[in-house]
């Protein structure tokens, strides 16, 4: 359960994003663009931070020496607002002097601090997957329960209005969709957008291995025995059928969300997603497109990082459930 | 007035073949079947597989739609009832399922199953109530009612047994179709529910449609007793006259094919040759006649009509007496 | 040869290691002469299965442990042999039969395929179509040239299990095992294939071990009878004597507890309670808590069995 507790970890940070972070998402240090890591290190018994200072013309920067302060906690700095509500300047650590930033992972072209903007960026991508899989699980599990419990016409017109929509190749179908839509859009509306998108592209698949499990398990006698009582089809479909494939839902779904994190990537890499100025993981990766930028500032492509560790953190759980789930059947 | 008539029923289901499920031909599980029930009597339906006994029990409770014939249930022709009239009415007629371990619904407790019975037809004025009538059910079935918090999966396959016989005490039937309700139990729990089932009988005068294939259970348990072969009624018969003087060849057969523990007894086994031919291509007249020990030429053109051979004895058969 | 063809001297079967082990065989043993059925009979849970299958070695390990005892066959210990010798004696000495014939027969391959792959491996010199066809006439299918050519799905149930019993005799096992061969099939056809099996082992002479829960059709066709629960023998006596008069209050309770054709109708004597699961036996005399017989005593030590009559062995305190 190594996964399960990465995600934990992740997910706690990007709800408290706005309290861990040092800086706003937004703040721009034009005096340090492409800034390198700050290094702290230990000067006796305290954490500091160095000054650093520009060499040159080139956008490198070297350590002042002896020039430090100490690394503080729950320092005032740039206002922002807890959960979306709290309004607050309290960040968990900093110096709480402008002289000496803490760029954990650098800066990116604008100056602004990659390791915050991770983090803001991590409520979008973290969160898409939620509500992704709340949204296309729902659709598939009623969809394909019915049509798979109903049989006939019902179970013919569904699943193959299911295979229509996975014929479409799924990249594609999202790119049309998007562009249905206008290109400016408030960056709530985009994100909500971008859910529905990719969830309408995926609850296709999942419905139709609903349907077949709804399928057999039609057949199986305590279905029938409702049957007898005079239960409902609704109920039927909502209190026998579809609790029984929750083993497999669970597994399924929790292997799907990396599905979202990716999806929101492609969207925003494309520049069709999250806008400038918000952070999310896609967009940073967008920025990170030059290779000359790389070779020289290679820790713009921490976002890359962290989709990597979220995506595998995932997969594992995903895994882990799923032996869960067959030792108790 | 009988409690279950049936007139004629076919049950027949088409056969798809090729690429266009064209219909090849029908499955004929149950082939004109009349029969009749009174109030607090047991039916035993007997017969082997493909007989057409679960498909003819399933039927008669409307969870398998009959192809033609009538089903009446305390008088009203309950044949094409749909929807929520047919819903009410199940309220009458109630089923016990062969296989515990599939027959409750493992992510619910005992409780919620039993209750779910007496929701529908809403037949507990308040939650006391109801908790109050789910414990008397499963003292009823000889369980506890601290059970009702507990899953299936928790009880033995005897215990499930019970459940499901409590939630179809639930609703308080007129008819139970009791489908192969001891097959997949241990011999040693058999017995503990056929004597279950027949002292429910004697306090509550449900009646039973008792099917199985073990000759030996469905006589101890029946008043009368309906054999089937390939789809067809060959024989019924108080459960008494059925053993000690049956007039068709498959029950004698059937009957000697019984496996009986005392080895001093000398009986004639009379093993058939052959198999059961298939419900799709049913030989034509009788349709036992390619096995039959004492068949004649015109068993194999004539459809043998269910005839009283003696009062309250009736059997298909030309040459019964 | 002289001496009992097989010989189970106190097995004990564990599933399991260290702490979650069960024990499902707690020190069984019988001996089974050459030519003699010995019919092996109990509920389900009782260990039956899995002392048939340890004849020949085919329970996997793990999970299954062997905790002591032998089983000698034909003088040699099974549960030391190497693998060569195992697959030697399987299908050459000892040949099985299943209770699910449609499971147990490979549905992708024709019918008269699998026999010869049975003959190709024990006796390679008579693996040709005629000594399939002369098999299959043996147990009794009719028109063997063309139903060979069969797939198992194309055969009625009773058909198929004349196939297994084919494909076990095709090797000429001097003792076949077969695990409740009947169960899954119809009375009329489990009529047909018990007299088949009847009279194959008197054309034979093969010893036979037939598993099963059904007490009837053990009449007909055992020399011997053993009766097991919860993992252990608790009467073993010849069939006719011990049907007629069973000794342990448990033999006695589950012939009472089974209808009778032509009985009286009244209220069947069950027998309260349900058999134990291995781990979760009583001490003392595992049938205590259910026996009719039963006295206080019977708790606190298990009871030993004893020869009570010149080959009649019960394990009991008080046999009736």
């Amino acid at each position: 359960m190594a996964g399960g507790l990465i995600l934990i970890v992740l997910y706690v940070l990007a709800l408290l994003a706005g309290f861990v972070a040092p800086y706003h998402y937004d703040r721009q240090d034009r005096d340090r663009f492409f800034h390198r890591p700050t290094a702290i290190h230990w000067e006796g018994w305290r954490l500091v931070v160095s000054r650093y200072q520009q060499r040159g013309n080139q956008f490198e920067y070297e350590p002042v020496p002896g020039d430090t302060r100490p690394l503080r906690f729950f320092v005032k700095g740039d206002a922002y607002k807890l959960f979306g509500l709290i309004p607050s300047t309290v960040h968990l650590f900093g110096t709480g002097s402008p002289q000496h930033p803490v760029y954990l992972l650098g800066t990116d072209q604008f100056g602004r601090d990659i390791f915050s903007r991770l983090l803001y960026g991590s409520q979008i991508s973290l969160s898409i997957g939620l509500v992704g899989i709340a949204l296309s699980f729902s659709l598939g599990m009623i969809i394909g329960g019915l049509a798979g419990y109903c049989g006939g016409a019902v179970d013919n017109l569904t699943m193959r209005g299911c295979e229509l929509i996975m014929s479409i190749p799924g990249l594609y179908l999202i790119m049309s969709l998007r562009a249905v839509f206008p290109e400016k859009m408030s960056s709530a509306q985009v994100y909500l957008l971008i859910i529905v998108i990719l969830a309408f592209v995926r609850w296709a698949a999942s419905a139709r291995v609903i349907r077949g499990m709804a399928l057999s398990l039609r057949e199986r006698q305590f279905i029938l025995a409702a049957r007898a009582l005079g239960q409902s089809t609704w109920k039927i479909v909502l209190r026998h059928l579809l609790p029984n494939t929750f083993s497999y839902v669970i597994v399924a779904a929790t292997l799907s969300i990396p599905y979202y994190i990716l999806g929101e990537v492609v969207l925003s890499f494309l520049n069709v997603g999250i806008q400038e100025p918000e952070a999310s993981w896609g967009i940073m990766l967008s920025q990170a497109q030059n290779t000359e930028y790389l070779r020289r500032y290679p820790w713009l492509l921490a976002p890359g990082g962290a989709i990597f560790l979220t995506v595998l953190a995932f997969n594992f759980l995903g895994d882990g459930l799923r032996d869960a789930a067959d030792t108790k059947s | 007035m009988n409690l279950l008539e049936v007139q004629n029923l076919k049950v027949h289901f088409p056969v798809k073949h090729g690429l266009f499920s064209r219909v090849a031909g029908h499955v004929k599980a149950v082939d004109d079947v009349s029969l009749t029930l009174a109030p607090g009597e047991t039916l035993g339906l007997v017969g082997e597989s493909g007989c057409g006994k679960t498909t003819l029990g399933r039927a008669i409770v409307r969870l398998i739609e009959p192809t033609a014939g009538r089903i009446l249930f305390d008088g009203e022709d309950i044949t094409a009832l749909k929807g929520g009239a047919l819903r009410t009415r199940r309220r009458g007629f109630q089923m016990i399922f062969q296989d515990p371990y599939s027959s409750l619904n493992p992510r619910m407790t005992v409780g919620e199953i039993i209750g779910e019975a007496i929701d529908i037809h809403r037949l507990a004025p308040d939650r006391a109530a109801r908790e109050k009538r789910i414990g008397e059910l499963l003292d009823a079935v000889g369980l506890s009612p601290l059970h009702a918090l507990r899953y299936p999966h928790e009880f033995s396959g005897g215990q499930r047994q019970r459940i499901g016989i409590a939630r179809a005490l639930a609703v308080e039937p007129k008819l139970i179709v009791c489908d192969e309700p001891v097959s997949a139990l241990d011999v040693s729990v058999q017995a503990q529910i056929i004597n279950l089932l027949q002292d429910l009988q004697r306090q509550r005068g449900p009646a039973y449609l008792f099917v199985a294939h073990d000759l030996a259970v469905v006589e101890h348990i029946s008043h009368r007793v309906l054999v089937m072969y390939l789809g067809r009624v060959v024989e019924l018969a108080s459960a008494r006259a059925i053993i000690s003087a049956p007039k068709h060849p498959y029950t004698q057969a059937l009957i000697s094919a019984v496996p009986v523990v005392d080895p001093a007894s000398k009986r004639r086994r009379i093993v058939l040759p052959g198999d059961v031919p298939s419900p799709i291509h049913p030989p034509p007249g009788c349709p036992f006649h390619p096995r039959c020990p004492v068949a004649e030429a015109r068993c194999g053109s004539e459809v043998p009509p269910l005839r009283e051979v003696e009062p309250g004895h009736f059997a298909a058969c030309h040459l019964a007496k | 040869m002289p001496g009992p063809l097989l010989e189970i001297r106190n097995l004990q079967l564990d599933f399991g290691r260290g702490a979650k082990a069960v024990r499902a065989v707690d020190g069984v043993s019988f001996h089974i002469d050459p030519g003699e059925t010995l019919c092996l009979v109990g509920e389900s849970g009782c260990g039956k299965s899995v002392t048939a299958l340890s004849v020949a070695r085919l329970l996997p390990s793990p999970p299954a442990h062997y905790a002591g005892g032998q089983i000698l066959l034909e003088g040699q210990d099974v549960l030391r042999m190497d693998k060569q010798q195992l697959r030697r004696i399987r299908g050459g000495v000892v040949s099985y039969v299943f209770q699910e014939p449609g499971a147990s027969l490979n549905p992708v391959f024709r019918v008269g395929h699998q026999i010869l792959e049975s003959l190709k491996l024990h006796r390679p010199e008579a693996a040709k179509a005629e000594e399939v066809v002369r098999l299959l006439k043996l147990v009794g299918i009719p028109a063997p040239e063309s139903r060979m050519r069969d797939y198992p799905h194309q055969m009625s149930g009773g058909m198929q299990q004349r196939v297994m019993i084919a494909m076990a005799l095709a090797s000429r096992p001097r003792l076949l095992i077969a695990d409740e061969p009947t169960t899954a099939l119809d009375v009329t056809i489990q009529a047909q294939i018990i007299e088949l099996l009847r009279d194959l082992k008197q054309q034979f002479g093969m010893a036979m071990l037939l598993i099963t829960h059904n007490l009837g059709i053990v009449g007909d066709i055992a020399d011997r009878l053993a009766v097991m629960y919860a993992g252990q023998i608790v009467e073993l006596a010849p069939a006719r004597a011990l049907l007629a008069r069973p000794l342990h209050p448990y033999t006695r309770a589950l012939m009472n507890s089974v209808p009778e054709l032509g009985g009286s109708g009244g209220r069947l004597q069950a027998i309260g309670g349900s058999v134990p699961l291995p781990g979760q036996f009583p001490p003392g005399c595992r049938f205590y808590p259910r026996c009719p017989s039963a006295r206080p005593e019977c708790a606190d030590k298990p009871p030993e069995l004893r020869e009570v009559e010149p080959g009649r062995w019960v394990r009991s305190f008080y046999s009736l």
